[in-house]
């Protein structure tokens, strides 16, 4: 699984380079996420703009991710294509994370 | 001819062998061709979604103890898009379909990671059914394709 990783201000933002997240890619997926925030980064955006579907075990690799940062860490996500806006509106998770439309602005900015 | 044949326009029918990357590369295809590939991009979604979630779930549970194959086979009808899918794995626990029942958020701590998939087909699929003969899964449902059948 491709993933970009860059310090934006004060967040760690990891943006996700492939078109799914799926049963094929979700547990290196979660690898990789206890890899890239086991450092400690208190806020962490993961940027999903690339993403076009994700399934029930991106979804579940996504709260695992979440689940698995220590409590002063925080995630947050980005860039909800449709299909994915779909699955976290009827599982209701999007009322679980913190979503942004696009990555803040002042993210952007400071990079 | 019946009724139903009348209304049959296109169809598509792969075979996708029983695991999570052959599983991504049948739906590419499927979504590649008619019928699913006029779908308008809500219905597309809605569509790869409930097909993602049934397939997986037959790798995962009908053939977590062996390998096969899964036959998917969409027709265009009257009503949408009628999905037939058939395996040779292990039946479904007490003969029935999983209630995919929804679950708490509150507890931070206790979020669900799984779970979701039933829950996920139940919400967008219609008329879902399920029956066992000779050893063979057969799950039918209904996909809404309003865009296409007027």
């Amino acid at each position: 699984m491709k993933v970009v990783v860059q310090q934006l201000g004060d967040a760690l933002v990891i943006r996700v380079d492939q078109d799914r997240i799926d049963a094929a890619s979700a547990i290196q997926f979660k690898d990789q996420m206890r890899q890239l925030t086991q450092s400690g980064t208190p806020r962490v955006v993961l940027d999903l703009a690339q993403v076009a579907f994700i399934d029930s075990s991106g979804l579940g690799a996504i709260v695992a991710a979440m689940k698995g940062l220590g409590s002063t860490q925080k995630l947050e996500l980005s860039g909800l294509t449709d299909t994915v806006k779909k699955v976290f509106r009827l599982t209701r998770m999007d009322t679980v994370f913190t979503i942004h439309s696009d990555l803040p602005v002042n993210l952007a900015k400071a990079g | 001819m019946t009724a139903h044949q009348t209304f049959r326009r296109q169809a598509s029918h792969v075979i996708v062998h029983a695991d999570a990357l052959a599983v991504r590369h049948g739906l590419a295809s499927l979504f590649a061709q008619e019928p699913l590939n006029c779908l308008s991009d809500d219905l597309r979604g809605t569509a790869e979604i409930v097909m993602a979630e049934v397939l997986n779930n037959i790798v995962e549970h009908a053939y977590a103890a062996q390998s096969g194959a899964i036959e998917v086979s969409i027709d265009l009808g009257e009503n949408g898009l009628e999905c037939a899918i058939t395996d040779n794995g292990a039946p479904m626990p007490s003969s029935d379909l999983p209630k995919g029942k929804p679950y708490a958020l509150d507890q931070m701590d206790d979020l669900p990671e799984g779970g979701f998939g039933w829950f996920l087909i139940r919400s967008l699929a219609q008329d879902l059914q399920y029956s066992r003969f000779r050893d063979q899964n057969f799950l039918r449902f209904r996909l809404p394709a309003h865009a296409l059948v007027s």
